[in-house]
């Protein structure tokens, strides 16, 4: 019974609580707030049950649910999870819950708790179905589902360009997941089965129909979908802006969940359906990854604006998840999932963090801070110090072990890459993306220097900034604590993500 | 000896029953006084409602009948636009009866000519006869470049109803120049003879321009560029509800003789037309979307809007192959869900531009600023059309584009992958200036107080649509179903 049901239950709970909170009166509108902060506390705890429910040591789909949808054209509401999905699953619940709670002091102008809540758990059903729908069209409307809640949380809540920000975002993204529909309809009907199920064209795929210069377009489109959403250098352009722009609280689910659906999609569609066309562009993706992670270094060099900064070195960290995915071998994908695992974690944490600082001191230019925040706001200083050094890399936090294991992987790509001739070109993008790195602890330690070191200028020490409050602790420790167990325990990660990455993958070891 | 010819007076009930509710509806405003001329609204919604009811008890009876020498066909694809353009009507009746009564018009004239031309439609998906069709088409159109004029007081209307009307008689003499000539040529006026005269004649220039006229004067009709000049000055100029109407039902009209026409009788032609027309697809869409996007005034908006949306919606007649039937069928299939989940949502919007025109006659977007803090239930459903209108899921308008992608992928030529890419790029164009109407509704400050009365039957409307845009968008099944189940293709030749 409960297997199931339970993810039917943990994924349109938030939804259902959405429903909840639009019924509130506007008279009583910080109902909203306990509402939701209950339903995401539900949810999460609904997603551990899953968790430890969960079957460390099998492969394929746990919780499955395979019912009739639509079956004139054999769209079917599968729904399950496996070893790929279940962390990012996981992952979503935690960052929305703490979210929730983040919010009960901190909602951006112009208020309204009652809808910004609203949209923020109908932006988590959206974000947990695209991780557990087997069926394309069932992936499809959940990873459409989450732009207009984003939308509207960059547009009404957001920075000054925040209108800008908010279509960009809206646009870029729909541009690329219309191509992704028509690549998968143009999937659909090659492999002739009626039927949108991801295994039965996992198995088309690998029975050799989507080979040529049919599975090379296909992949382009959906490709396209991905890449923007990751996003890869140089689709990237929507990102700064919707990051910089977006309320705390999106930024994080933005930094945090939305841009995993994209590496998400390679790993769990692009790849594995389309092995041949994957062998082709893997040499080309690797080079863009490389080129991002080199770009969104430079560029958070060149940043004055706090938020923007964090917002780049998106750029540059998910170009190691996708130098992961492009090596094609388990050792990559394993280490771009934890990649994107810690960096929801650690990036989403950070953004907490900014929003903070810029509560406290109405500016996200560096410059205005001018340094000292160890002084006027001591924990604060200490925390960020702490995020940004795990998001550098540091050994013994969550951030290295991605990057570590993806240049690895990079050193010896599948032996398919080595066969065509692409040994050396990794090898060189090997080098280059740990100068990336290099590159990394660079602005990151440029900016700890710029923000918490040196004397606080005298405009800042008379106002008395209020350090980290209650609440503050409470949705910022679970995610502190994550960040140094994953380091020191990264097996949590790829204990599970191993067996099915091996398995799904195994379709490009031939 | 000559037969006395049989008529089924069943197969006919829908429109009979129409035709009478339209005399008595001139009739009762005769008789009643002041205010309560308005109870020939509700007079026409109950007309409406007993030729639904003969149209589900013709459905319900099932088989095919035919009248007239077979030159009026009931079978279940007529019997699906029936029902399709009598919830219209029932939609549009909702929208006018407040509107209609406060702009001090002939409510009588209104409505009878509104249910006349409702008459027209019903009678033209099951016109299988080159000159019922005509006759149909006619009746379809002669009363709307009335009913665009109706609001006399006003330049823009005068202008708009005359611009409707020179550019539509025009085009009804160039649809029956095309229609003769394709007549000279087959010898018969009967769809599917003409389909086998075609099949059979020399492909002189004479007859492929008689073809180019009957098509062109069909593409005023839907307003597919170049020939649309009239749409958007009409839409503006007419009465709400009446642009609602003119922009779903009367286009849908031409999309059903469109569908006829080239899906039956010119089917044998399919490679001369179809990419002519898959051409006309892009630029229409992609004229409409660019166009729309500069437009301040809402109507106008919408106006190039729904040139955009023809556009999308003639995208699967570029895709048919001459006896490709596997082809075919995805194609019309597309233009049918296309046509309802356009009537959907297109409706919402019109029936919340008609609330909120009552307060701004301007009907300007900037109107619309701060209509989510003033009117959260209107904005809310407009929101939701415009997603729908965008493709956004979960709502009906993702699977009128899926089932048009569908067509053009199907197709598997590459001339459909660059239709079905021309569909993709518009899309986003589109989706532009519809959330820029969500973002002024929700983002901009308010310039008026107070919330918009939109009154029962108009909320009832807004409503129902909105709940329909959703419940179809997360289940389709029901509209892909009556898609399906159409049959006109299965009986061509």
């Amino acid at each position: 019974m409960w297997s199931d049901l339970a993810i039917t239950v943990t994924v349109f709970l938030p939804l259902l609580g959405a429903g909840l909170i639009v019924l509130v009166p506007k008279a009583k509108e910080d109902l909203a707030k306990p509402i939701a902060l209950w339903v995401s506390a539900v949810g999460f705890l609904l997603s551990l049950a899953i968790l430890v429910g969960y079957d460390w040591a099998a492969r394929g789909l746990q919780f499955e649910v395979n019912a009739e949808w639509i079956p004139a054209i054999g769209a079917r509401y599968h729904v399950g999870i496996d070893g790929i999905s279940l962390p990012l699953f996981v992952l979503s619940y935690l960052l929305t819950f703490l979210c929730a709670i983040y919010s009960y002091h901190h909602i951006e102008e112009p208020g309204k708790p009652k809808a910004f809540l609203a949209l923020m758990l109908l932006l988590q059903t959206g974000m947990a179905g695209t991780f557990i729908a087997f069926d394309l069209l069932l992936f499809f409307i959940f990873w459409e589902l989450v732009l207009v809640p984003m939308y509207f949380m960059i547009g009404v809540w957001g920075g000054p360009r925040r209108e800008y920000a908010a279509v960009k975002f809206f646009l870029y993204t729909l541009f690329g997941s219309v191509f992704m529909l028509v690549a998968f309809l143009a999937l659909y009907f090659k492999a002739g089965a009626g039927s949108f199920d991801m295994q039965a064209l996992y198995e088309a795929g690998a029975a050799g129909k989507f080979a040529g210069t049919f599975g090379s377009l296909a992949f382009l489109g959906i490709f396209l979908g991905f890449a923007i959403k990751v996003p890869m250098w140089p689709f990237h352009t929507w990102l700064p802006d919707a990051h910089t722009e977006a309320p705390t609280v999106g930024s994080v689910l933005l930094a945090g969940i939305l841009l995993k659906m994209g590496t998400y999609g390679f790993v769990r569609i692009a790849l594995p359906m389309l092995p041949d066309a994957a062998r082709q562009f893997a040499p080309m993706i690797a080079i863009l990854s490389v080129i991002g992670i080199v770009y969104g270094a430079l560029c958070c060099l060149a940043q004055t604006d706090l938020k923007r900064l964090i917002a780049f070195s998106s750029v540059g960290h998910m170009g190691f998840v996708m130098l992961g995915i492009a090596t094609l071998t388990p050792t990559g994908i394993n280490a771009a999932i934890f990649g994107m695992i810690a960096h929801g974690v650690i990036t989403g944490m950070l953004f907490f963090v900014v929003g903070s600082v810029k509560e406290r001191y109405h500016t996200r230019s560096i410059a205005d801070i001018g340094g000292g925040l160890l002084q006027t706001m001591p924990r604060m200083g200490a925390i960020l110090t702490f995020v940004a050094i795990a998001s550098l890399g540091l050994p013994g936090l969550a951030g290295f072990w991605g990057e570590v294991f993806a240049l690895l992987a990079a050193f010896s790509p599948a032996e398919s890459l080595v066969a065509a001739g692409h040994l050396t070109l990794f090898r060189v993008l090997m080098v280059i993306g740990a100068v990336g790195t290099v590159l990394t602890a660079g602005y990151f330690l440029w900016m700890l220097q710029r923000v918490n070191m040196g004397n606080a200028p005298d405009r800042w020490k008379s106002h008395e900034l209020a350090d980290i409050s209650v609440i503050e602790w409470t949705a910022w420790l679970p995610l502190l604590v994550l960040i140094v167990l994953l380091g020191v325990l990264p097996s949590l990660v790829f204990g599970v993500t191993n067996p099915d990455v091996t398995d799904v993958m195994s379709v490009l070891g031939r | 000896m000559i037969p006395i010819p049989q008529i089924d007076w069943f197969a006919l009930a829908p429109e009979i029953s129409l035709t009478a509710a339209a005399l008595l509806v001139m009739l009762a405003e005769l008789f009643l006084p002041g205010e309560r001329k308005r109870l020939v609204n509700p007079l026409a919604l109950a007309g409406v409602l007993i030729s639904l009811g003969f149209v589900i008890a013709l459905a319900a009876d099932g088989g095919t009948r035919g009248a007239f020498g077979n030159a009026f066909v009931v079978d279940s694809y007529a019997l699906m636009f029936k029902a399709f353009f009598l919830a219209v009507a029932a939609f549009v009746l909702l929208l006018s009866y407040r509107y209609i009564g406060e702009i001090k018009t002939y409510q009588g004239e209104y409505y009878f000519l509104l249910l006349s031309s409702f008459v027209g439609m019903l009678l033209m998906p099951s016109a299988r006869d080159l000159v019922m069709l005509f006759v149909g088409l006619e009746l379809v159109s002669v009363p709307g470049f009335i009913m665009a004029g109706l609001r006399k007081f006003d330049l823009r209307s005068n202008e708009g109803a005359l611009k409707f009307f020179l550019i539509g008689v025009l085009s009804v003499a160039v649809l029956l120049f095309g229609l003769s000539i394709v007549y000279g040529f087959t010898g018969t006026t009967d769809l599917q003879g003409v389909a086998q005269g075609l099949a059979a004649a020399p492909r002189e220039p004479l007859l492929l321009a008689g073809l180019l006229f009957v098509i062109v004067g069909f593409a005023f009709k839907i307003s597919a560029v170049p020939f649309h000049f009239w749409a958007p000055d009409t839409y503006e100029g007419a009465p709400v509800p009446i642009t609602a109407f003119l922009s779903v039902a009367s286009k849908a009209a031409g999309f059903v003789g469109m569908l006829q026409i080239c899906f039956v009788a010119f089917a044998p032609l399919a490679d001369v037309w179809a990419p002519m027309l898959g051409i006309i697809a892009v630029i229409t869409m992609t004229f409409g979307n660019l166009v729309a996007i500069q437009q301040r005034n809402i109507v106008r908006l919408f106006a190039y809007s729904s040139i955009a949306h023809a556009g999308y919606m003639l995208v699967p007649f570029g895709v048919v192959q001459a006896g490709n039937d596997g082809v075919n069928q995805q194609a019309m299939a597309g233009v049918l869900m296309y046509l309802i989940a356009y009537a959907i949502m297109n409706i919402g919007a019109f029936a919340v531009i008609t609330a909120v025109a009552r307060r701004h006659p301007a009907r300007q977007v900037g109107d619309y600023a701060g209509l989510g803090s003033q009117s959260p239930g209107l904005a809310f459903a407009l929101t939701l059309f415009l997603l729908s209108l965008g493709g956004i899921p979960p709502l009906v308008g993702l699977w009128a584009k899926f089932f048009i992608f569908t067509a053009a992928v199907n197709a598997g030529t590459s001339f459909g992958y660059f239709l079905a890419g021309a569909v993709v790029v518009n899309s986003v164009i589109a989706m532009f200036y519809y959330l820029a109407i969500a973002r002024t509704m929700w983002m901009d400050e308010p310039a008026h107080t107070g919330r918009i009365a939109s009154g029962k039957a108009l909320g009832f409307a807004v409503g129902v649509l909105a709940l329909l845009a959703l419940a179809s968008g997360l289940y389709p099944q029901p509209f892909r179903n009556a898609a399906e189940q159409s049959t006109l293709l299965s009986a061509a030749p």
